[in-house]
């Protein structure tokens, strides 16, 4: 059934549902697409041949398997627990989001499609997908929120630099959700022609399946690597979770190990109580969002209430609707980080081990430092550092006032 | 109270919507059906604008209920709703903007995402839009497998509940929404958003013909909506749709105007102009 690439099925229910959640909210203009899509990565999961290929470019492109790090003198600050780094961030592109981007653009040449749209809020799913149209030769735009192009502008001329067209978004909260609406729109009058290249696990049936079967690798080589390290499963994985691709993908291959927590750690901004964050999970509520049933940023009248995070990858208002499965179930466990604790841990990665993570992956690290303390010196915690914070550096430079002009630090 | 469920149904088991459907196919011509977003610009301006819409010749208005995260519609809707969120618009005034629509002799629909419904409690919007004079909902982001509660819902309170079919769907897929709605189906003309166009889609009379071949011998009304902007559009449409379907145009001519005056006089001689397509074209 399943292959070498691709991951489990689904964790409860019909196809497309988690439990409650998950389904397909959309108009009835695009369920031929989506089934056209579901049909397209079913049959391509079992084929060798699509499989030998997207292995080849995961291995010579995007050059996996990543490796598995010892971080110890980061772990000094995690109540000795020991941390283990699943090294997604030296991924090509720079984060998990190759993965599922190489995937769904094979599968994209496999329907005949010609054109390839996508959504991106900090730009790296945006590169990504330009990256990949780039190597097969696919025509590519990227819809991008206007505020997120003005504070991204490098991954802007990125995408532009690799071919792809960047097309700014101007209504709403011109934000992810917004590009993610305005993707819809352009999918619908297009998709005769266009496959829409959703960049994580949520949207309508199959998204959320396909992406997470697409990221399985992270979680199957994390485990392999785990075990040949340290002869045994880990105790925990931590995993930033905003769409909750990077932690789909890494706790799929470890949600028939009992024994085996699964933490994963939103956006809490300037904290839950304070409204301002991006914790669908620990401060939403159940609803119908971009085309799935899962938890919601929402007021009392089903209206999106605009998410808020440091991390502008994790600034989405909803979640994949197997997490909001998972964490119904008690099988993972949902927390909330918020800004100042993610940059802490940010910045103790850099200094205790060379690495600079990506800011969402920071969410990550500090959720390790928590569940460490609490599990204890014995215990062994797998983090998946999903991407590097190269991308980050402005908004870390002004954050700890590392510029010369912009005297005492912290 | 009786104990027994409100309803949207007269004592003959059919709601407005039903009968101003049947009333406009026995005078041998499309139903006009006209839309506007709850509180645009504001709740009192919109009961005054749909009011216009009714003198004008809509036989039935759909009522916006605004939702922040329009996937299906074009720029003017999305304007159009920005400004009813902005102004403060809730389902409660939705809801009595469906009064308004009643009260002036229409048959009265609530266009909705169903995020704001499901907020809401499915069962619960159910009964007060019954109760409010409404016939039912169209509902474009439910598709009938997960509709469950809602056709649970709008049974018990007789409600009308109209899905769509696009040119994309299948033969099999419009079996299965035309045997889920009720009042009519409302075939979407072309792969797109809501807003004008130029001229009708080719896709739309074909879509139809499909639609009708999938309903069979129910009678299930075919109305016909997305980029129809002018009276001839409207005849022509007429000419092949049980019903005529128009949002984007009278939310145009209400940003457009200057003040509320000119707004209603705008939206009322435009449905006089849609109303006397949707005669002209009938066959």
């Amino acid at each position: 059934m399943t292959t070498e690439t691709t991951g489990p099925a689904a964790t409860g229910g019909a196809p497309g549902h988690f439990g409650r959640y998950g389904g397909r909210f959309s108009p009835e203009a695009l369920v031929a697409a989506l089934d056209e899509v579901a049909r397209a990565w079913e049959k391509a999961r079992e084929d060798k041949d699509f499989q030998e290929e997207l292995d080849g470019l995961l291995r010579d492109y995007t050059g996996r398997p990543s490796p598995l790090t010892d971080a110890p003198r980061f772990a000094e600050h995690c109540g000795g627990a020991r941390i283990l780094l699943k090294r997604e961030d030296l991924n090509h592109t720079g984060s998990h989001k190759i993965n599922n981007v190489l995937g769904q653009a094979l599968l994209t040449r496999r329907m005949g499609k010609t054109r390839v749209i996508a959504e991106t809020g900090a730009g790296q799913h945006g590169v990504a997908t330009a990256t990949a149209c780039a190597l097969l030769g696919l025509e590519c735009v990227v819809y991008m929120g206007e505020e997120d192009t003005r504070r991204q502008a490098l991954n802007v001329a990125r995408m532009r630099m690799l071919g792809a067209e960047v097309v700014p978004v101007t209504i709403g909260s011109r934000t992810l959700k917004d590009a993610v609406n305005e993707a819809f729109r352009d999918w619908v009058a297009n998709v005769d022609h266009t496959h829409y290249l959703l960049g994580t696990v949520a949207g309508p049936h199959p998204f959320p399946t396909m992406v997470r079967d697409l990221h399985y690798i992270i979680g199957r080589e994390a485990r392999e690597q785990v075990l040949e390290r340290t002869g045994r499963l880990p105790d925990a994985v931590s995993a930033c979770v905003g769409g909750g691709s990077n932690a789909i993908g890494a706790f799929a291959a470890f949600i028939g190990d009992p024994g085996v927590r699964l933490y994963g750690f939103e956006a809490g901004g300037d904290g839950v109580a304070t409204g301002r964050h991006a914790a669908s999970i620990t401060g939403g509520s159940p609803g119908v969002f971009q085309g799935t049933r899962t938890y919601v940023l929402q007021d009392e009248h089903g209206q999106t209430v605009p998410s808020h995070s440091i991390s502008a990858g994790l600034d989405y208002p909803a979640v994949g609707p197997e997490h909001a499965h998972l964490a119904d179930t008690g099988r993972a466990e949902y927390r909330a980080v918020t800004d100042a604790d993610a940059m802490e841990a940010f910045r103790l990665l850099c200094r205790t081990e060379g690495i600079i993570p990506a800011i969402e992956s920071a969410h990550a690290l500090a959720g390790a430092r928590e569940i460490g303390r609490e599990l204890g010196p014995e215990a062994t915690v797998l983090v998946n550092l999903s991407g590097r914070g190269d991308k980050d550096m402005g908004t870390a430079a002004a954050y700890f006032g590392l510029m010369d002009d912009e005297g005492e630090q912290e | 109270m009786t104990g027994q469920p409100n309803t949207a149904q007269d004592a003959d088991g059919t709601t407005p919507l039903q009968r101003g459907l049947a009333r406009a196919k026995d005078e041998g011509r499309a139903a006009l059906i006209g839309y506007l977003p709850a509180g645009f610009p504001d709740l009192a301006s919109s009961i005054e604008v749909v009011r216009a819409m009714v003198a004008g010749g809509c036989d039935v208005v759909e009522v916006g209920l605004p939702y922040s995260d329009p996937t299906m519609d074009g720029p003017t809707i999305q304007r159009a709703a920005d400004r009813a969120l902005a102004a403060g618009t809730t389902p409660a005034d939705v809801l009595r903007v469906v009064e308004a629509v009643a009260e002036a002799g229409a048959a009265a629909l609530v266009m909705s995402y169903w995020n704001p419904i499901d907020r809401y409690g499915t069962a619960r919007f159910a009964a007060d839009l019954a109760s409010a004079g409404g016939s039912g909902a169209i509902t474009p982001d439910l598709l009938p497998e997960e509709a469950g509660e809602w056709m649970e819902a709008t049974d018990a309170h007789g409600l009308d509940r109209i899905f769509l079919v696009a040119p994309s769907s299948t033969d099999e897929r419009l079996r299965l929404t035309t045997g889920a709605s009720r009042g009519f189906v409302y075939a979407a003309s072309l792969m797109g958003v809501t807003g004008t166009r130029a001229a009708v889609a080719s896709t739309a009379e074909k879509l139809v013909v499909r639609t009708r071949q999938a309903i069979g011998d129910s009678g299930l009304p075919v109305c016909v909506g997305l980029g129809i902007s002018s009276g001839e559009q409207a005849a022509e449409v007429a000419g092949y749709a049980d019903g005529v379907i128009v949002g984007a145009g009278f939310c145009q001519r209400v940003l457009d105007a200057a003040d509320l005056g000119a707004a209603t006089a705008a939206v009322g001689a435009f449905a006089e102009e849609l109303a006397e397509g949707a005669r002209a074209g009938r066959r």
